[in-house]
């Protein structure tokens, strides 16, 4: 493939993801962090969310599968999953979590569960999304191309 | 005029990619930045040890571990909240001149009036963009000139 229509496609890609929601303009405001003095930002800042929504998830998922469930400790991980999805910009993750957090405060457990699948399905989506992303860039550079400025 | 030394920003932020986001804001606007995740931490490497000033009775810049020029510090963290690490350092004769920005992922008022009545010289709403930052550097500049190792520079 040349690298003019690898770059067309990632536009259209990137440009798809923030249409549908999945990115809003935090990410942008990643993406402009990052310079030749900071090549990686992005993908640094993505992989840890990755693994911190990961871990939040199983914490999450144990914590609600307790007989009691604790709504504190569930609320706790909720508004951290809120401010990491927050801060690079998962706008459907965050979403899901503003709704995950009223039904915390209702304490209701069914609801909260259901919420958690939401916030799952969401959070998988957004990965898969942001790494085919990175993959694009990546055959990109690989082909000696620049990778499109979005704005 | 040029400016001879970059002002030294300490952030305090349990969430690391916070942290990652607030450090790389930071030095993209020319800041020197230390970053930490507690409001202990931060007391610690600020000269303040549990409830004690070290030195208090004297007043030598040198007893600071650190020199800052800004802190700014989460709001939501656990074991103490940035509001708590805000009064600490307003009630510490060392170093209550040093402006405090508090940042928040929640807009509530009564928190943010808080906050500003305890002497913070800003209240952010997470996520902080470049033009929040931008919004600091008059607070820095006001602390700019200390007569003891630094040229006097006027603007």
């Amino acid at each position: 493939m040349e690298v003019s229509e690898m770059q067309r496609q990632f536009v259209e890609y990137s440009q798809s993801l923030f249409r549908e929601g999945y990115l809003d303009s935090q990410f942008t405001q990643l993406q402009q962090l990052q310079d030749e003095s900071n090549p990686d930002f992005v993908m640094e800042v993505v992989t840890l969310f990755f693994e911190d929504s990961e871990r939040l998830i199983r914490d999450l998922t144990c914590a609600l599968d307790q007989q009691i469930v604790d709504f504190k400790t569930v609320d706790a991980h909720v508004h951290q999953l809120k401010g990491s999805s927050s801060s690079i910009g998962a706008q459907r993750v965050k979403n899901a979590c503003v709704e995950f957090r009223n039904f915390c405060e209702e304490q209701n457990a069914d609801a909260c569960r259901a919420c958690l699948q939401q916030v799952n399905q969401e959070y998988f989506l957004v990965k898969s999304k942001l790494q085919t992303l990175f993959t694009m860039e990546q055959q990109i550079v690989a082909a000696g191309g620049s990778i499109p400025i979005m704005d | 005029m040029a400016v001879d030394t970059q002002f030294h920003v300490l952030a305090v932020d349990d969430s690391l990619i916070d942290r990652m986001l607030i450090e790389r804001l930071l030095r993209t606007s020319s800041f020197q930045v230390t970053a930490v995740d507690s409001g202990t931490k931060a007391l610690e490497l600020l000269g303040l040890q549990g409830n004690h000033e070290e030195g208090e009775q004297e007043q030598h810049e040198d007893h600071h571990d650190m020199e800052v020029n800004l802190i700014i510090t989460d709001y939501c963290m656990p074991e103490m909240t940035g509001y708590d690490l805000l009064r600490k350092i307003k009630e510490s004769e060392n170093l209550k001149n040093i402006p405090v920005v508090i940042m928040s992922s929640e807009n509530i008022p009564s928190r943010i009036n808080r906050c500003l009545e305890e002497g913070a010289e800003e209240f952010l709403l997470k996520p902080v963009q470049l033009s929040d930052v931008d919004r600091l550097k008059p607070h820095l500049m006001r602390t700019k000139s200390r007569p003891h190792d630094q040229k006097e520079e006027s603007e």
